[in-house]
């Protein structure tokens, strides 16, 4: 008898036990727990991490995420405004907002995902056909490329947008979010991670670039050419310009020493009718000593100034 | 009645209830041993441990070395907070311990570094995000993978950033400007979202334009010096020419000049010498002409070879004078 009330205390103990084990459950920091009743949600979701009790085997905890939660689209092929084929690849960040509602509408996370793509996928191939490319690759439209002079050749020049990428996101996060709210799901944010040309465009784009830049560097070529050829004709001009000049200069250095001498022989020799005489004479006399040579032959008569007392010394 | 328990039990049993006794002893025993091991924990240098308790944050401990309670009531996270964690985009390190720190494959890194720029052209763009675990609490509980979502927020920062600059700027002088305004920006969201990441830098690492159009983009460096090396030619020709030009031409003037100053000097020196002569022949005119042309005489006859001095009434017979010029003779 003893030995039965031993063996049922220690019974109860472990079903005591038990019941705890089941009642009890813990909340992570990253969780929130939804209790349900035969399936069915039982008050509001539990969100304060910690050590909590439920009605043990009549009710059960549904366990989902409190974080912000990632969502990673796939690469999709899609066409802008201007037809312009390009691979968009988008990221969002999710929460479980009403974690009833969510567990009323998705069973898990997969279908909640499966939701996501397929709303942020048609919002965005919308908000993409109905802009052209430039909108989704440029941001702020106020910008100017800095210092474009600094880069030599730089052909490149911002094209002009209306709203631009952030403007887009927000739009289509605007047009989503209220579609996912059914689902308990708050929509955060949505950005466009990657934009790129597809295959067949990209080559196109390459051949645009190539052909720009060919032009860049046919322009220096050119450029060059036209420079040292700007540079040659200077030297040409600067050339005659100089030897000209100096050629000028010695003439009217020249001209004007002989001007001045030929006017100070002038006076000297014009200053009165004797002086004329003189000078006619002196340089006649000057004048012998270097016409006559020693191979001059010279015939003088006795009627000769110097020869005439060699027949009479009358004087 | 607890009386009649503890008297009845019968030799076996007890024999059951000592085993047992010792059995609990060990079971004991191994926990408050197990529970011991568990108990504590050490936090290295460069860490921060975030302990639990029944799920719940109840503290955050600094390095060194700590007690929690045991058997999984306290848990915890170590975290290494001051250790510099590295992203890389478009590239990848290999033996990098952190899992997020590059895409495995060669496509998807590729496909991280294409873009596209503000004047749509297209640009390849390799970066690395340094960041710490800054607040490991916000860094295990307000996002999941918040490593991964740093990830995706500096792809799109990155692109919205090269995306408002042309393919010129992206690849020369918008390198520093480009690394800082996205470190904003990423810090910026990543605060939005309390990931608990503190990014300490985004550096640039090869930035180029598309492979295909790369020989294009050396052709325009080419052509470059190459116009840089003509004007230079040009210029050496120019050099060379002109300086020397300017030099001849100012020894020229100066010949000049000399000439002219010897030409007046000589001028002025003649006429001094007439003017004395003349004014010496002034005071007796016939003698001095006389004499002057007779010195002249003198001076000149000598030097003459063939000398003919013939009577004035005689000069008839000059004809039939054999005159030789000859010199020889």
């Amino acid at each position: 008898m003893k030995q039965l009330t031993q063996i049922l205390s220690l019974a109860l103990l472990v079903l005591g036990g038990i019941i705890t084990y089941n009642a009890a459950y813990i909340v992570k920091e990253t969780e929130q727990v939804l209790i349900t009743q035969f399936g069915k949600p039982v008050g509001d979701p539990i969100i304060e991490a910690g050590l909590h009790f439920k009605i043990p085997f009549i009710q059960e905890t549904n366990i989902m995420d409190k974080r912000i939660l990632n969502w990673d689209g796939r690469p999709n092929e899609m066409s802008t405004k201007e037809k312009t084929y390009i691979v968009v690849d988008t990221y969002g960040r999710w929460r479980i907002a009403d974690a009833k509602q969510y567990f009323l509408r998705l069973s898990n996370e997969r279908s909640a995902l499966s939701r996501i793509d397929n709303i942020l996928g048609s919002e965005t191939r919308s908000a993409i056909a109905n802009h052209e490319l430039i909108e989704m690759i440029r941001t702020n439209k106020d910008r100017e490329p800095k210092d474009l002079a600094a880069i030599e050749g730089a052909i490149g020049k911002l094209e002009p947008i209306q709203k631009g990428r952030s403007k887009i996101e927000d739009e289509i996060l605007a047009n989503a979010a209220p579609k996912l709210v059914e689902f308990g799901i708050e929509l955060l944010d949505v950005k466009f991670k990657r934009i790129n040309y597809n295959e067949s465009v990209r080559r196109q784009i390459y051949e645009r670039m190539i052909s720009e830049r060919q032009q860049i560097a046919e322009r220096y070529r050119s450029e060059g050419a036209g420079e040292a050829a700007k540079i040659t004709g200077s030297r040409e001009r600067e050339l005659q310009k100089i030897e000209s000049e100096s050629y000028r200069s010695v003439q009217e250095i020249r001209g004007a020493a002989d001007a001045l001498a030929t006017e100070i022989y002038a006076d000297a020799y014009n200053q009165s009718p004797e002086a004329v005489k003189f000078y006619e004479f002196k340089m006649s006399m000057e004048g012998y000593k270097s016409i006559l040579s020693d191979d001059t032959t010279m015939i003088l008569t006795t009627d000769s100034d110097l020869f005439k007392f060699l027949k009479s010394s009358d004087f | 009645m607890s009386k009649e328990i503890q008297f009845e039990i019968p030799e076996s049993l007890r024999d059951i209830k000592g085993r047992l006794g010792s059995t609990l002893g060990l079971a004991a025993f191994l926990i408050v041993v197990v529970g011991g091991f568990t108990s504590f924990y050490t936090v290295p240098a460069e860490s921060q441990g975030v302990v639990l308790r029944f799920g719940e944050y109840v503290r955050t401990s600094p390095a060194g070395l700590h007690f929690k309670i045991p058997f999984g009531i306290e848990q915890k996270y170590v975290l290494p907070v001051e250790r510099q964690l590295q992203l890389e985009f478009g590239f990848g390190t290999p033996g990098a311990t952190n899992l997020v720190q590059y895409s495995d494959s060669r496509a998807d890194q590729m496909e991280e570094r294409s873009m596209v720029t503000g004047d749509l052209n297209a640009a390849t763009v390799e970066w690395t995000v340094q960041y710490r675990i800054a607040d490991p609490k916000s860094f295990l509980f307000e996002v999941r993978n918040p490593e991964e979502t740093m990830r995706h927020i500096s792809e799109s920062v990155m692109r919205a950033v090269v995306g408002d600059r042309t393919v010129d700027e992206v690849i020369t002088i918008g390198r520093q400007e480009i690394e800082s305004e996205s470190l904003v920006q990423m810090q910026e969201i990543a605060n939005r979202y309390k990931l608990g990441l503190s990014i300490d830098q985004v550096q640039l690492k090869d930035v180029n334009p598309p492979e295909p159009v790369r020989p294009s983009f050396n052709e325009v460096n080419q052509a470059q010096q190459q116009r840089e090396k003509s004007i230079n030619i040009a210029n050496g020709e120019y050099n060379k020419v002109i300086p020397r030009a300017r030099g001849e031409a100012n020894q020229k003037i100066q010949a000049a000049e000399g000439y002219a100053l010897k030409r007046v000097n000589e001028a002025e020196g003649d006429v001094s010498l007439f003017n004395a002569v003349f004014a010496e022949y002034l005071k007796a005119p016939e003698v001095t002409k006389r004499r002057m042309y007779l010195e002249t005489m003198q001076e000149v006859l000598p030097t003459i070879e063939r000398k003919i001095i013939i009577d004035s009434d005689a000069s008839q017979i000059l004809p039939l004078m054999q005159i030789a010029t000859d010199k020889s003779k």
